[in-house]
C-alpha cells in the first residue's frame, strides 16, 4: 500500500560544524558546537511599543514563524532572555525602563533594534522621544523600515544568528566589550 | 449658543464681576469671556455656585503662548450641566513670570491639568498641592510648548546637511 510507505521529509536540519570525523567519533572545538547550540535557540524578549510590534507578530505567527529559527519561546522576563528585541518609538520617559530591562538581561545578550523609531527616533524628531536606542543601550543590528516587514525582521534575527554563531566565547571578557559597556554607563 | 443664552451669562457675569471683564467675543459661537487675572478663582467659585449659572464642571484648562504680546493664557472651559451652556474663560500672565493660584480649591480635577500647564508652559499655580512634572522626563530644563524653544530634538545628526551633501 502507499500508505506505508516511508516518505522522504523535508526536515532541514542544522549542519554540523567543521571538525574530524571517522567511524564512531566527530570531533570539533568546544566554541563551534556551543555556537551552534546557542545559534538555534535564542530566546527573545520582544520590547514591542508601537507598530513594529505588530509586525513582529505577524513574524511569530504561522504564515512567517520564527519558530523555524529555534526562537519560538519568547522570553517575557529580561533575566532568562538572549536577544531584547526593541520595537517601536522609545520616549525619553521610557529609556530609563528599557536600560533596566537591558541591565536585568544575563550575558551574552544580543540586542536588536528594528524599525526607524527604535534606530533613529524616525519621524518623531522632537524634545519627547529618544533619538535612537543606541543612545542609552549598545545594539547589535539595526533593522530599518517604518514599519519593516516580517521578512526584514527574519532577515534581521538571521544577522543577530550569524553573530551568535561566530561570536569567540572570550569576547564578552575582553578589555575592548567592557570598555564598550562603560561607554554607556553600563556596570 | 443662542444669542439669548449667551446675553444672559454675560448679564449674570456683570452684575457681579463688571470691572474684572476685558472683553467678551464668541469665535465659532462659543461664548469666551478676557479677565483680569486677580479675582479668576472667584469668579469660577461665583460661576459655580450662582444658582442660575451653575458651571460646575471643568471641562479643560490648559495654557497658550502667544509670543508677540509676551503672554501665556489661562484658558478654562467650564460646563453647566443643568443648563448644558458651556463658556471659555481667559486671562492672561506675563511670559517672564506667569503665577496665578491654583483651581483646585473649586475643582480637585484640575489638579493634573495644572500640572500639564505647568509642565508644558511653566506656569506655577500658587496653592497646589503638588506641582511637579507630569508627562515629561523629570530632569528636563524646558517647558517645551513655549514657543522660544525648538520642537525638535537638538542633537539629531541624521537631518543635517553634511548627510545630504548640502
Amino acid at each position: 500500500m502507499q500508505a506505508t510507505e516511508t516518505k522522504k521529509t523535508d526536515i532541514k536540519l542544522v549542519e554540523k560544524p567543521e571538525g574530524y570525523e571517522g567511524a564512531g567519533f566527530f570531533a570539533t572545538s568546544l566554541e563551534k558546537v556551543v555556537g551552534m547550540a546557542r545559534k538555534n535557540s535564542i530566546w527573545p524578549l520582544p520590547f514591542a511599543t508601537s507598530c513594529c510590534g505588530i509586525e513582529f507578530m505577524a513574524t511569530m505567527g504561522a504564515h512567517y514563524d520564527l519558530a523555524r529559527f529555534g526562537s519560538e519561546r519568547l522570553s517575557f522576563s529580561p533575566r532568562q532572555a538572549d536577544l531584547l528585541m526593541v520595537m517601536g518609538t522609545i520616549a525619553k520617559k521610557m529609556g530609563p525602563v528599557l536600560r533596566q530591562v537591558y541591565e536585568q538581561m544575563a550575558e551574552p545578550r544580543w540586542v536588536l533594534s528594528v524599525g526607524a523609531c527604535a534606530c533613529s527616533g524616525g519621524i518623531f524628531d522632537t524634545y519627547s522621544v529618544l533619538q535612537g536606542i543606541d543612545r542609552i543601550i549598545p545594539v547589535d543590528v539595526y533593522v530599518p523600515g517604518c514599519p519593516p516587514r516580517p521578512e526584514q525582521i527574519i532577515d534581521g534575527i538571521m544577522k543577530i544568528q550569524h553573530l551568535v554563531e561566530n561570536e569567540s566565547l572570550r569576547r564578552r571578557d575582553s578589555p575592548e566589550y567592557k570598555a564598550m559597556l562603560n561607554k554607556y554607563g553600563i556596570e | 449658543m443662542d444669542s439669548t443664552i449667551q446675553e444672559k451669562i454675560i448679564g449674570i457675569l456683570r452684575d457681579k464681576f463688571e470691572s474684572e471683564i476685558l472683553s467678551v467675543e464668541s469665535p465659532y459661537n462659543f461664548l469666551t469671556f478676557n479677565l483680569r487675572q486677580e479675582k479668576i478663582i472667584q469668579i469660577i467659585e461665583f460661576l459655580y455656585t450662582n444658582p442660575q449659572a451653575r458651571f460646575q464642571y471643568l471641562t479643560t484648562l490648559c495654557g497658550i503662548h502667544y509670543p508677540e504680546q509676551k503672554q501665556i493664557a489661562i484658558m478654562y472651559q467650564l460646563h453647566s450641566l443643568t443648563n448644558n451652556w458651556r463658556i471659555r474663560l481667559k486671562i492672561f500672565l506675563p511670559e517672564e513670570n506667569p503665577v496665578t493660584p491654583t483651581l483646585t480649591t473649586v475643582f480637585a480635577g484640575a489638579n493634573w491639568m495644572e500640572r500639564e500647564t505647568y509642565d508644558f508652559f511653566g506656569v506655577r499655580f500658587t496653592g497646589h498641592p503638588d506641582l511637579r512634572r507630569i508627562l515629561n522626563v523629570e530632569d528636563m530644563i524646558i517647558f517645551p510648548m513655549r514657543k522660544e524653544y525648538p520642537l525638535e530634538d537638538q542633537t539629531r545628526e541624521d537631518k543635517k546637511d553634511f548627510m545630504f551633501g548640502r
